[in-house]
């Protein structure tokens, strides 16, 4: 049968069995709505777990939310210390009872004054039973802690027949009972309850962990119903219990396109120019005093001023000393604190363990629903508890956070010899943006340089920058990049200079080339000058020689017709002479 | 015969009627003489309530005779009585008087650990 209801849908299998919603946070999650309706659900844990608590909130917040009245039968405590115990949560069991929501049935039974002497039942608990439960209308009962019964009275035979005979009864009248147990070496229950109430059973557990103590829940079956399977964390404070469901936080969070600036322009500029993404989780490590926390003081300061409320969740630092830091870089986050923009949550790491965090961490989201939460530092959580237990709960956190669209930066400190980019792998992969600020040692001098890491979905610098701590606040520079070396601080403020005068330098030279080929240039314009006009000069000197030497010619030539017409001689002799006259002459 | 004699006790008002004396009037009763107080819950008239009535009478017709008063109270009628004298076994018989109180469960069919646990014998 159980096969074959497994194999059914979802919606069919949680339609089948109605429910009884506990109004306990996270347990109706855990149970898919509820403790089974019209059944009794067995609570075991040992001393001091809670499960009284459980069982009284399940009553309460069943009379006052779903108008469902309670019958609370206690074998331990008697109305009064009941009153006074769950009044610390909140709860007013004598206000309840008058108004008829929740009867409250004290059961003493001292061994020691009861005599048995033959065959008894237990009818007088039937009796009584029944007869609070007409007197409110009871849809719920509680039975705490029916075991106590075993100790009581001294024939366990009888005693589980009538055990049998009650849960059975109970059933019948319909009313969605919690019975609590004591747990047993090797069983749920001391006295094996677990045999009788067979529907639904929650463990509850407290174990202590290199003396840190932690709640844990788990329901161990759920006939009928899906449930889930896990260990769950809860908490126990002034306002009852809360439950993490962790499983149910699942990777379908929504993903914005929507920016939040980083309250550093310079930071904002290498990170596309617009900041983190809404949701996304920013990881900021370093080694120690690198300007990690500065980083988130601007961010919540960003973030405040825009009118979002921002979670601040310390583990070194106290309240008073991060607005004080915050001041010394020129930022006041007390207004903010007290518009209630802002929350400090301050504890210590080994206050509690790693679910008790992460359970508050939870709570506290769901009540102040901020929209930028800084865990400083993360790495203060993973000093309590294993490596394996530290990143499951960081993942859990993380998820959480995304799933309720809060934009988380968590700074991490990393320890110097360390690998930067090894140790926290552990978170890394988890993170969406990843800045990195290191310190940078060189001659003599400590600066600090930030990286963007790693940023998902979106075009981010792959620059280093030189990340200044003012008293005006963050200020990122460029760094000193050339020549092969990376600069910062006073180093590159010298190679800077440096490198200035070497450029003021090499002008010079470029100048004074130039001149000089200006003025060799000029140099051989004159020169060419002169030529051209020694030129011209001796040009001028022979064409008027030519021009005598043609004229003589032209003279001779006439002058010696003129003779030979005189003498009338031979003018063949005459011709001869005339040349040879010509080639002296020259 | 005894279902009818239980019947009627119970149907009887719970006065004095119900007291049963043995010797000597109210003032000797009171100074000298102790007054059993006893008070016998049970749940309708199964068997085992019946068989309890039967025997507490004999037992303190036997130890008390004249010195006791026996109130039997049906939870099926009075429920609420069950939450003043702490009641969850039925039958239960609560010794109110002489103090401390006592009770003993069970139908009573151990005469010797009735005796013990009325105080009557000592213990063992």
């Amino acid at each position: 049968m159980p096969t074959n209801k497994k194999s059914q849908t979802h919606s069919v299998r949680t339609a089948s069995i109605p429910k009884a919603p506990t109004g306990i946070q996270g347990l109706d999650e855990i149970t898919q709505g509820g403790l089974p309706m019209g059944r009794p659900t067995l609570v075991c844990g040992s001393a001091g777990c809670g499960k009284t608590l459980l069982a009284m909130e399940f009553l309460v917040r069943g009379a006052v939310q779903f108008n469902e009245p309670g019958v609370f039968m206690a074998f331990e405590e008697n109305a009064e210390e009941l009153t006074k115990n769950v009044a610390s949560l909140g709860f007013d069991l004598d206000d309840l009872s008058k108004k008829k929501k929740i009867a409250v049935d004290y059961v003493y039974i001292e061994r020691s004054e009861i005599e048995e002497t033959g065959e008894y039942d237990l009818e007088g608990l039937f009796i009584r039973l029944d007869h609070a439960i007409k007197s409110v209308g009871a849809k719920r009962v509680v039975i705490d802690t029916i075991e106590a019964l075993f100790s009581g009275l001294p024939d366990p035979d009888i005693l589980r027949a009538e055990l049998r005979r009650l849960f059975r009864w109970l059933k019948a009248k319909g009313v969605t009972s919690v019975i609590t147990g004591e747990k047993g070496e090797g069983t749920l229950t001391r006295h094996g309850l677990e045999e009788y109430v067979a529907d639904c059973v929650i463990m509850l557990d407290h174990r202590v962990t290199e003396q840190i103590s932690t709640r844990r829940l788990r329901v161990v079956k759920y006939r009928g119903s899906l449930h889930g399977t896990n260990e769950y964390p809860f908490l126990i404070d002034e306002t009852g219990f809360s439950v993490l469901p962790i499983t149910s936080v699942g990777l379908d969070h929504k993903a914005t396109d929507e920016r939040v600036p980083t309250g550093i322009p310079r930071l904002d500029a290498m990170l596309d120019g617009k900041g983190y993404y809404r949701g996304s989780s920013v990881l900021v490590s370093g080694t120690a005093g690198t300007g990690k926390t500065s980083l988130a003081i601007h961010l919540v300061n960003e973030s405040c001023r825009r009118g979002e409320r921002c979670l601040y969740l310390a583990s070194e630092e106290s309240a008073n000393q991060i607005i004080r830091n915050g001041k010394s870089i020129g930022i006041n986050l007390a207004p903010w604190v007290q518009k209630g923009l802002l929350h400090f949550h301050v504890a210590r790491p080994t206050y509690s363990g790693l679910e008790m965090q992460l359970v508050t961490v939870n709570k506290l989201i769901r009540e102040f629903r901020p929209s930028v939460a800084v865990i400083d530092p993360i790495t203060g959580l993973t000093n309590i508890g294993t490596e394996v237990e530290v990143k499951a709960m960081l993942l859990r956190l993380i998820d959480m956070l995304k799933n309720s669209n809060v934009t988380a930066l968590c700074t991490s400190l990393t320890h110097r010899g360390h690998d930067l980019e090894q140790t926290e792998a552990a978170v890394t992969s988890l993170m969406d943006t990843w800045l990195l600020v290191r310190d940078i040692e060189y001659n003599g001098e400590r600066t600090r340089g930030l990286y963007v890491l790693k940023s998902r979905g979106m075009a981010h610098s792959n620059q280093i920058r030189e990340f200044l701590i003012t008293d005006h606040g963050i200020d990122l520079t460029d760094v000193y990049v050339g020549q092969g070396m990376v600069l910062t601080g006073a180093a590159r403020k010298v190679q800077e200079l440096k490198e200035e005068t070497e450029a003021a330098a090499r002008k010079e030279e470029m100048e004074r080339i130039k001149r000089e080929l200006e003025r060799k240039r000029l140099i051989m314009e004159a020169k060419i000058n002169e030529i051209r006009s020694e030129y011209k000069s001796a040009e001028e000197e022979l064409l008027a020689g030519l021009k005598e030497q043609e004229l003589e010619e032209k003279n001779l030539v006439a002058d010696r017709s003129a003779i030979a017409d005189m003498r009338k001689a031979d003018a063949a002799s005459d011709r001869q002479k005339g040349k040879r006259n010509d080639g002296r002459k020259r | 015969m005894s279902v009818r004699a239980m019947t009627a006790r119970k149907t009887e008002p719970k006065t004095s009627a119900n007291i049963r004396k043995a010797k000597g009037g109210p003032a000797k009763e009171k100074t000298a003489m102790e007054v059993w107080d006893l008070k016998l819950y049970v749940a309708g008239q199964s068997p085992k309530s019946l068989t309890a009535f039967d025997n507490l009478r004999k037992i303190c017709e036997e130890h008390l005779k004249g010195q006791y008063r026996i109130e039997v109270i049906d939870l099926l009628k009075n429920p609420q009585l069950a939450k003043g004298d702490q009641i969850l076994a039925v039958p239960t018989l609560v010794r109110k008087l002489p103090v401390p109180m006592r009770k003993i469960i069970g139908d009573l069919s151990n005469t010797e650990r009735v005796l013990v646990g009325l105080d009557l014998r000592p213990g063992g």
